[in-house]
């Protein structure tokens, strides 16, 4: 079985991200880029299905500029086996991902697609479900854990009670959330592999994908500043301000 | 308050410095690092900063406030350690910079410093048993036969045995020369060593399978001083699984540097410990300093390191502690300003800059010139590089163990009361790097190999190659940094003349005057050193916003505006402290040597 495993290049968990002064979006200039953290997740969850004899390939798609490229070689440094960049310098929004997706899956028939839950960049959460709905495949959200059984998959999902698990047929859609695994460094002798591992590159045309944006952004704000707190001398006096400054009670 | 990735090596720092300022890519046209290139070390410092930051980072406050313990029997230490050093050996960098043949990756020696750099800001403790384990197996790599490579190479650079580095005893410190462990030889050759051994880091410990002990032994019979030192290999588990006669006395509480174990060891409590000998007999101290430029640069980036971590926190704090308004700002109900706006906090922040920044700077061009020994393309290129490495040495191990620890003294000042408490980390980053003027050689005695070896006794050839280095430099500085220049022009003038006055007195008898404020020569050289770290820094700043890159406003504007900001702070600020060294050492002031013991009162 092939699993694909699409991966994102986003800002870096670590940086403190700006928005720009003309308020249209958020400023990447000179920021640290990384693969989002839930596609290490995802790429770890498939390299663990190889080495557990349950997949036979891993491959990893990106959709984005050509500095994109950069996170497949993460994902191949960690232990997928190829990789497919379809480049462009465009917007893409979750459903053109979804749509380029479903065209690198019916080109590679993979048996099963391990998707972020969600992109730290923008959080829509629903690359994935798209996806699920265009292929007319099972999904399973916010995996914590996943078995693979003999043409179906055991998928442990995150629910606001607390866990569910799933039975589905495959080939299935899974989106990974935080506690499905722990994912590996990409070891230094494993950096050099993955130079000599094939990365193909694409383009949304390849696929007869029309990308353009169908979401307009209005505008772009730095969340409000917290206001200083202040002291209050006792009880009685914190439920007196709740119940007439801040009429919480 | 804990300390957060971000917080610790500025990553663009270590990009600029190896691409902008010392052309990393050179290399990479090399035929040992031909399959290097800039991506694949982007990604290996990549896994090095999010392994220091998960692994490294998060128990260095808790080995340091839960030190090690012996039990008598065994040593115990925080299981973090070892999980930490399996994931550091898992991913490849115990033997990164070693051979292919050897499981190696043969990556430069100044990339491999640069991911140290993230391990020993995160964890100096945690980061010193690799660091020991791959200095003793490049010993065995240079030195040892064939078998002794085959035994202990794969697994010390697969991180299953660590190494350690056995010169002190008790009454040999730095006096090596009267060291006093000996080894008897057998019919077979293999040695029997005898002798008790002090301060040995990583020394015991059960974070390995084995511990592979590098001696300094006399055999017995041999000439004394320096020239009867021999070189062992004596292992703490032998080959047939026993244990070799290699005892724990005692482990040694201490200031800092506390997770990594220091240890008193005693050979041949029970007849003997067996020991092969390294090489040939007699020669064992050429080959451990052999080894040392190597080590010491790599004592100087953990001090460099550990100053960075210190300054990088400082000027977090700063920016987010609320504190006193402007002196012009008259009215009480407008709000405190962040403290970084201060100017004399701004006047701490930019000498522990120019300190710990300088001082990395210093530290991965000697690895540079480490890399240019072993690989540049000529012979003469070889033993040029070789040349600069010997005569900066010293410095480059004393440079940041003085001014980065300085860089931590200002960042415990920053913090104010808080910095005292050991809730915040800059107290225990500053116990940390105050061992690094005391190990590998003091500062006193750095100062005289400088002065006395690699100055006046090689009449000022290697000084002088450093000299044209810098001039080159000053050449090709843009107008912009055309007073600064001027500066570092006239700052070599000064150490020329100063380097004349010596070693005419030298030369008529006075050695022992000429020698006596060697430390002060020390310091002056270091500091014309890294001022012209600075002049490239900024050189190749002023370079990057031609290009292009960071015009304008923004992190990157900003960050090479820092650069030549702190450049000039060091020129205006720094350098001039060369000028009352030079007229001490030039009168040959024998204030402190002429002092009488009994004065002293
Ligand atoms: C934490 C720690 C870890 C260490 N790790 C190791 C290790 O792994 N392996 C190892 O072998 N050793 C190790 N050492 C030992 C270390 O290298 C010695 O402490 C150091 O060389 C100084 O020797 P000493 O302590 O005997 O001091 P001394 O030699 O007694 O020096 C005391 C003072 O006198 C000065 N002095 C001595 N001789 C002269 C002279 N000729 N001229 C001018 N001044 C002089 C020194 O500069 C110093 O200021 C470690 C030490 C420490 C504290």
């Amino acid at each position: 079985m092939k699993v694909l495993v699409p991966v994102k290049r986003v800002v870096d968990y670590n940086v403190k991200i700006r928005v720009k002064a003309d308020n249209t979006g958020v400023d990447l200039a000179n920021v640290k880029m990384s693969m989002n953290p839930f596609d290490e997740i995802s790429v770890e969850e498939a390299i663990r299905l190889k080495e557990a004899g349950k997949a036979t390939e891993v491959v990893v798609v990106s959709i984005g500029p050509a500095q994109a490229a950069e996170t497949i070689r993460t994902a191949l440094a960690m232990g997928a086996d190829r990789g497919i960049l379809i480049k462009t310098d465009e917007e893409v929004q979750p459903l053109a991902v979804a749509k380029l997706l479903k065209g690198v899956v019916d080109e590679e028939q993979p048996g099963l697609v391990i998707v972020g839950k969600q992109a730290i960049d923008d959080d829509s959460n629903q690359t994935g479900q798209m996806l699920s709905a265009l292929l007319g495949w099972g999904q399973a959200t916010f995996a914590s854990k996943v078995v693979i059984g003999d043409g179906s998959a055991e998928v442990t999902r995150e629910v606001d009670g607390g866990l569910e698990t799933l039975s589905l047929k495959l080939p299935a859609i899974v989106t990974s959330d935080l506690r499905l695994n722990e994912p590996r460094y990409a070891s230094l002798p494993n950096i050099m592999k993955a130079k000599k591992k094939p990365l193909a590159e694409k383009a949304p045309a390849d696929y007869g994908v029309d990308i353009a944006p169908r979401l307009k952004t209005l505008k772009v704000e730095e969340p409000p500043k917290r206001s200083a707190g202040i002291k209050v001398p006792d009880v009685a006096t914190l439920v007196e301000k709740l119940k007439t400054e801040a009429g919480v009670l | 308050m804990t300390q957060t990735a971000t917080t610790l090596i500025d990553r663009r720092d270590v990009d600029f410095l190896l691409h902008d300022v010392l052309a990393l890519d050179a290399l990479f046209g090399r035929e040992r690092h031909a399959e290097h290139d800039r991506q694949t070390v982007a990604a290996m410092l990549d896994t090095a900063e999010k392994l220091a930051a998960d692994h490294f980072l998060p128990h260095a406050a808790k080995l340091d406030a839960q030190e090690p313990t012996f039990d008598g029997e065994d040593v115990h230490i925080i299981p973090e350690v070892k999980a930490a050093l399996d994931a550091y050996s898992a991913a490849g960098f115990m033997s990164a910079h070693a051979d292919y043949d050897w499981g190696g990756m043969q990556l430069p020696h100044t990339v491999s410093m640069a991911c140290s750099a993230f391990f020993s800001a995160a964890n100096i403790s945690t980061a010193g048993y690799p660091f020991l384990t791959r200095g003793a197996a490049n010993v065995i790599a240079k030195f040892g036969t064939d078998e002794q490579k085959q035994a202990y190479l794969p697994n010390m650079l697969s991180g299953r045995w660590f190494g350690t580095m056995a010169l002190t005893e008790p009454g040999a410190g730095s006096g090596l020369a009267d060291l006093k462990t000996t080894a008897v030889p057998g019919d077979d050759g293999i040695y029997k060593v005898t002798g008790n051994k002090i301060f040995i880091s990583a020394g015991e410990h059960g974070l390995s399978e084995n511990i592979v002990h590098l001696v300094l032994a006399r055999i017995k019979g041999a000439p004394a001083g320096v020239k009867g030192i021999s070189l062992f290999i004596v292992p703490k588990i032998l080959a047939d699984g026993t244990r070799n006669d290699v005892r724990l006395a005692g482990l040694i509480h201490k200031m800092g540097y506390r997770g990594t174990t220091s240890t008193m060891l005693n050979f041949g409590e029970a007849g003997g410990a067996t020991g092969y000998l390294v090489g040939e007999a007699h020669k064992g101290l050429t080959y451990m300093f052999h080894m040392m430029n190597e080590a010491r640069v790599g004592v100087g980036l953990g001090a460099a390191v550990l100053g960075y971590a210190g300054y990088r926190t400082a000027l977090d704090y700063a920016r987010t502690r609320l504190q006193g308004r402007p002196p012009a700002a008259k009215d009480p109900n407008l709000p405190p300003v962040p403290i970084v706006e201060h100017a004399d906090v701004k006047r701490m922040l930019l000498a522990a800059k120019s300190y710990a920044e300088g001082a990395l700077a210093l530290c991965l061009y000697g690895a540079r010139l480490v890399d240019d020994s072993e690989t540049a393309e000529t012979p003469e290129a070889r033993d040029r590089a070789f040349q600069l490495l010997d005569l900066l040495t010293p410095m480059i191990k004393s440079w940041p163990s003085q001014w980065a620890l300085a860089a931590n003294d200002l960042a415990i000042q920053v913090h104010g009361g808080y910095g005292y408490t050991r809730e915040y980390p800059v107290e225990r980053l500053y116990r940390d790097n105050r061992l690094n003027p005391i190990h590998e050689g003091t500062f006193g005695i750095q100062a005289l190999d400088l002065l006395g070896r690699k100055v006046l006794a090689d009449r000022g050839r290697a000084l002088a190659l450093l000299s044209e280095e810098m001039m080159a430099t000053v050449r090709a500085a843009p107008p912009a940094l055309a007073q600064e220049a001027a500066e570092l022009t006239s700052a070599i003038g000064m150490v020329s003349e100063t380097v004349a006055v010596l070693g005419r007195a030298a030369a008529g008898n006075q050695l022992e005057q000429a020698l006596a404020n060697a430390a002060v020569f020390l310091e002056m050289l270091g500091h014309v050193v890294v001022a012209w770290m600075w002049l490239r820094q900024a050189t190749a700043a002023e370079a990057a916003i031609h290009a292009g890159s960071g015009t304008g406003s923004g992190p990157r504007a900003a960050f090479l505006d820092g650069k030549i900001r702190a450049c000039r702070y060091f020129f205006r600020w720094e350098l001039p402290r060369i000028g009352a060294q030079a007229i001490l050492l030039q009168r040959l002031d024998q204030t402190c040597a002429e002092m009488p013991v009994e004065s002293f009162g």
